[in-house]
């Protein structure tokens, strides 16, 4: 509740019109600040994860266009976390794209990201309060966290050294 | 009689509708739009005539939605007048339509100042589908080379780039000295020039275009303007992209007040009772120049849809307030502007900035009393959420102000009080 509480007050233009909705679940990747390291595998693995080949070195070094990570770490020596789309409830991104590509999905509670439909307008990025969503390489649209589809755990938790990012379930806002 | 009537079916009327059903799920609801073409996304008809995308995908919602809202949309139908006493809407074609509750979402009509020669052919304007669809089959059908775009603002400088898209030879002509005026300050603006012109986009700035001339062959089809400094530039096509103008005619002589825009409260309410406005029409509340004015731009037309609709169903919902704030991607230069982007002198504002002239990058914050009030991203823009977030919590930034513009600023040089209030880390 502290935690809302302070959401609403920061950033006010999260948390406008959903309070109903509240209390909604979904599994969601949890940042522990406390246990990252910096290392920067999560970004590797996410890469890797969303590289035509699936393959760390393919992706790396061959593949065309260039696949990008969708997590970031956050570094300021010594605190280190990485950071992705937290799928807000009542997510800026969705309100503000202009083409319809980013979505709500209201049964899963994940914010979608149809790249067909997204014109890369960047107006998502200006409005994001996690600065979660990225340009890809090409300039052409957003890329942003699917939360691994069809993993059972998304890349850069399970490959993650000490824990500091978890899958868990968490009330959704 | 319908519970809820909408007129206008573009970013506010749509999330209007969403918004009411959140509340009540089965009264009726109507939509109706003098636009043949409902729910397409107004900012990507330049897209449509660059050819990059085509009808189907600047549909921004399903073909499903009005069915899944229940929703009746009434396409092709211009509300002529309204009865705000009895609660009538009047339709061209002699409906009469009676609501509970009325959106005024009519948007902005696109602002022509008087030219000789304006009723030419080949002079468009450049706020609809319909006009986007009239300007890119002209081009074909008159095999277009020329063309002359007038307003280098936000509408201005995207036709330019469709237009350019499509092989022609554009002209911008400016009244301001710069461009992008109302976004961007001098530095920045040369900078997105600098690109543009590289380009092959030619600007007259500092003029106006006088008249319209017409062709030897054919008087009655553009062939050429004459700028308000003398200087003829040939052309096929004339853009006028000034700006866009709220369309309150509907309201004109009721007790609906009317500034520039309809007068709303924080409710979307109007000064008469069951009347709602939003979107373009409306003027509504900018939290960074604490008033009301006129904001035409389509993410806060959604927020204020949202508001409008909660409200119209009998929640009582607020609304936060948007400011002048808007992203570019044109030329392959990204821009985020947002707020007093380009304050005039005010020794109450502080002014960081940082600029690398080799890379167009330039990057500019304006703060007052340690909080940011306008900022101006050009080709760096991947942080601009986390500042535009710290803008819109009115976020004292005196400890980390020395941080906000390196490249690697995020959320790991903030406080970890801020961190875990916005829920960043556990």
């Amino acid at each position: 509740m502290h935690k809302r509480h302070g959401i609403t007050r920061v950033n006010t233009y999260l948390c406008t019109l959903t309070r109903e909705r509240e209390g909604l679940m979904m599994k969601k990747i949890i940042a522990k600040q406390e246990a990252c390291m910096g290392c920067g595998l999560c970004e590797v693995y996410c890469t890797t994860q969303h590289s035509k080949s699936k393959d760390i070195i393919k992706a790396y070094n061959s593949e065309q266009p260039k696949p990008i990570a969708r997590i970031r770490r956050e570094v300021n020596k010594p605190v280190s976390f990485a950071i992705q789309c937290r799928h807000c409830e009542d997510a800026p991104c969705v309100a503000a794209c202009l083409s319809g590509a980013m979505t709500k999905d209201q049964k899963t509670g994940e914010v979608v990201h149809n790249k067909e439909k997204c014109i890369g307008c960047w107006t998502c990025i200006m409005v994001c309060p996690y600065s979660a969503l990225i340009m890809d390489k090409d300039g052409h649209a957003v890329a942003k966290c699917d939360l691994c589809q069809g993993l059972t755990e998304p890349a850069c938790v399970a490959n993650c050294p000490n824990q500091a990012l978890i899958f868990k379930e968490v009330k959704s806002q | 009689m319908i519970k809820y009537v909408i007129i206008g079916a573009s970013a506010a009327g749509i999330a209007a509708v969403g918004a009411i059903r959140k509340i009540d799920p089965d009264s009726t609801i109507m939509v109706i739009t003098e636009e043949f073409c409902s729910d397409y996304s107004r900012p990507m008809i330049s897209d449509l005539v660059s050819g990059k995308v085509d009808l189907q995908k600047i549909k921004c919602k399903t073909e499903e939605f009005w069915n899944e809202n229940k929703a009746e949309i009434r396409l092709g139908k211009k509300v002529v007048s309204l009865n705000l006493a009895e609660k009538i809407v009047n339709l061209e074609d002699g409906e009469k339509v009676v609501y509970e509750k009325l959106l005024l979402a009519t948007g902005g009509k696109p602002f022509v100042p008087k030219m000789e020669g304006q009723e030419k052919d080949g002079v468009f304007t450049f706020t609809s589908i319909a006009e986007a669809q009239r300007l890119a089959s002209r081009i074909d059908s008159i095999q277009a080379k020329n063309a002359v775009v007038i307003g280098a603002g936000l509408i201005g400088i995207s036709v330019t780039e469709a237009l350019m898209k499509r092989g022609l030879k554009v002209t911008v002509v400016e009244l301001q000295e710069k461009i992008l005026s109302l976004l961007l300050d001098a530095k920045a603006s040369d900078i997105v020039e600098a690109v543009i012109r590289k380009a092959g986009v030619n600007f007259a700035t500092g003029q106006s275009v006088q008249k319209i001339i017409g062709r030897p062959e054919n008087e009655g089809a553009v062939g050429g303007v004459i700028l308000t400094k003398g200087d003829q530039v040939p052309c096929d096509l004339v853009i006028v992209a000034i700006g866009v103008i709220p369309r309150t005619e509907l309201v004109v002589g009721t007790n609906v007040k009317i500034n520039r825009g309809i007068v709303v409260d924080n409710y979307m309410q109007t000064t008469v009772p069951d009347v709602y406005a939003s979107g373009d029409v409306a003027e509504t509340y900018d939290f960074i120049l604490n008033q009301s004015r006129s904001l035409p731009l389509w993410p806060l037309a959604v927020l204020e849809g949202r508001v409008a609709g909660a409200n119209m169903a009998g929640a009582k919902t607020s609304y936060e307030g948007g400011t002048n704030m808007s992203s570019l991607k044109y030329f392959g230069i990204p821009i985020v502007s947002i707020g007093l982007a380009n304050p005039k002198d005010d020794p109450t504002l502080e002014v960081l900035v940082k600029q690398e002239i080799e890379n167009n990058v330039y990057k500019k914050l304006v703060l007052k009393n340690n909080v940011i009030v306008g900022m101006t991203l050009v080709n760096c823009i991947d942080r601009a959420g986390i500042l535009f977030s710290l803008m819109k919590g009115k976020i004292n930034v005196k400890k980390f102000k020395q941080d906000l513009l390196r490249d690697d600023f995020g959320w790991a040089v903030l406080p970890v009080t801020l961190q875990r209030k916005m829920s960043v880390v556990q």
